[in-house]
């Protein structure tokens, strides 16, 4: 009989405990992030698919095509191509090539890499219904941020392109800018400055 | 037929005029208020689920998700009601309204407020009572007919689960005519009025086990409505969802609808039997908007009591009832007869 009691007192004890505890649930603010609607902050050192590092003196490409990359990648994913520019004094990168699909973000890319030209990305928003659209062109991703950027700025695209598109038509379908040339505040052919110079 | 269609009007002409015109008002007052409460309380429900997990729960559809309701019945409405072969197809039709029916027919008795009872019968709570247990048959139909294993292993849990909890709430109301001596729920509001020392779950003087009284009859009711934590006849963990596995489209609205018109049905009763009813604690008001707080009030503690506890097993559950529930509520009977007899009499 005292054991049934006490068990009956410690049972509705625990029951208003448990409502007690609810409700002070309910009286918090909610922790939900809407997704569409809003997102967290993407730390600093998330690992998305890799992109070029512009030169900020230049405004072009650090990458000057020593395929290190291409060689340190596991598994095949990257193909650098460039082309050395009249009176450059080192070459230009005209194409990157990565294969997101056979990539595993294992960062041996970025470590193999010389001067910093590429780096981790922050996107993470990356999906698709079509197997193409993660075979990129990661030079013509850097061009379309180039025109955005001074679209967003309100700037006037000067005449010269920085490096020849030419034989990169078959990359990835990027939005067809209006005007073809994007806008660089460096001459194209000028020799980039002594701190960007090969090593 | 002359002479039938000639006493037809005779009969009728002793009818009081305004009768008919009471009855519709009655049927369209009612069927309104169900038909919201059901599609709102489903909202409430929903948006306090998302509040107790810290979720804001529905949001998309309208401002904070009020249009949702609507949204769900276009969709039910939208779909087939597709009857399983082998089934019993009158039967497996003829349930949904058949648990529907009584919850609206019970709210007839409900004094919403001093004057504002569809009828003011003297045999109320019996009536409530008699088509409360109607309820209990037209699950057992949905889940016999429907020929689905799921349904009948519900079916069969309902009953069990039906029957060991309305004896106690029988007991506990049984207890509550016999302090008031009437059956009018309109009366039995009115002899709470006063203070709200006066309504009768603090009347302690009388006995002194009336909140645990008014704790059995919420349990009760939690387990005759079919709530978590004793969901047995949905338990959707273990039985799919019960008895209603095989319902589809309006069939299982009706049905989710009834659920929520028979928690509406419970907490105003609740409210006119143990919380003063349309009394005002305050002065302020009138009393149909003291009803109604309260009511809401008890519906949220359901929904509440939802998203706190897991669901009991089977055996816990009538333990409950057999073991605890039962004896004190005979108990809380013998006690307030005797304490009726001594001081009063």
């Amino acid at each position: 009989m005292k054991n049934a009691l006490k068990e009956f007192f410690t049972g509705f004890n625990s029951l208003v405990t448990g409502m007690r505890i609810t409700l002070g649930q309910f009286f918090k603010p909610t922790v939900t992030v809407q997704y569409p609607h809003e997102s967290l902050k993407i730390p600093k050192r998330f690992r998305g698919h890799i992109e070029l590092v512009r030169d900020p003196a230049t405004g072009i490409a650090k990458c000057f095509v020593c395929k290190l990359c291409e060689k340190a990648c596991p598994s095949d994913c990257i193909t650098v191509e460039g082309i050395k520019p009249e009176g450059a004094r080192r070459k230009t990168v005209t194409y990157y090539r990565l294969d997101f699909t056979k990539c595993s973000l294992c960062g041996s890319c970025v470590e193999a890499c010389r001067d910093g030209a590429i780096r981790f990305s922050r996107e993470f928003n990356l999906a698709s219904t079509n197997k193409e659209d993660y075979v990129m062109d990661l030079f013509k991703r850097l061009e379309s941020e180039t025109l955005q950027a001074e679209r967003a700025d309100g700037k006037v695209a000067p005449v010269s392109s920085p490096a020849p598109m030419a034989g990169t038509a078959a990359a990835a379908v990027a939005p067809a800018p209006p005007a073809p040339t994007p806008p660089q505040p460096a001459a194209p052919n000028a020799p980039p400055p002594a701190p960007a110079s090969p090593a | 037929m002359t002479h039938f269609l000639s006493s037809a009007w005779e009969f009728a002409k002793q009818v009081p005029y305004t009768e008919p015109w009471r009855l519709l008002l009655f049927l369209v007052c009612m069927l309104a208020f169900v038909g919201l409460n059901a599609a709102y309380l489903v909202w409430v429900e929903r948006k306090g689920a998302g509040r107790f997990q810290r979720r804001p729960g529905p949001t998309e559809v309208g401002p904070a998700g009020l249009l949702q309701p609507i949204a769900d019945a276009a969709k039910l409405m939208s779909k087939q009601l597709i009857v399983p072969a082998g089934a019993d197809s009158t039967l497996f039709r003829v349930a949904p309204l058949l648990m529907m029916s009584p919850a609206l027919m019970s709210l007839a008795v409900i004094p919403f407020g001093p004057h504002l009872a569809a009828a003011n019968i003297n045999v109320g709570l019996l009536m409530i009572f008699a088509f409360g247990s109607i309820n209990v048959m037209a699950i057992m139909l949905g889940g016999w007919s429907s020929r689905n294993k799921y349904a009948i292993i519900s079916a069969a849990r309902v009953v069990s689960q039906n029957v060991a909890y309305e004896i106690p709430m029988l007991l506990v109301v049984t207890t509550m005519i016999m302090i008031s001596g009437t059956m009018n729920l309109n009366e039995i509001v009115q002899q709470q009025a006063g203070a709200f020392w006066n309504w009768n779950v603090f009347r302690v003087w009388i006995n002194p086990l009336m909140p645990v009284t008014f704790l059995i009859f919420f349990t009760c009711m939690l387990a005759e409505t079919n709530r978590a934590p004793f969901d047995m006849a949905e338990a959707e963990s273990e039985l799919v969802a019960g008895a209603y596995t095989e319902y589809a489209g309006m069939g299982f609205g009706v049905f989710f609808m009834a659920e929520y018109a028979n928690i509406l049905l419970g907490c105003a009763l609740g409210t006119a039997l143990f919380l003063g009813g349309w009394q005002s604690p305050l002065w302020i008001l009138p009393g149909v908007v003291w009803f109604l707080i309260k009511m809401y009030i008890l519906v949220f503690t359901v929904v509440w009591i939802r998203w706190t506890f897991p669901r009991t097993q089977f055996y816990g559950l009538l333990n409950l009832s057999w073991k605890i529930l039962i004896p004190v509520s005979l108990f809380t009977l013998v006690l307030s007869s005797a304490m009726m007899k001594l001081l009063r009499a």
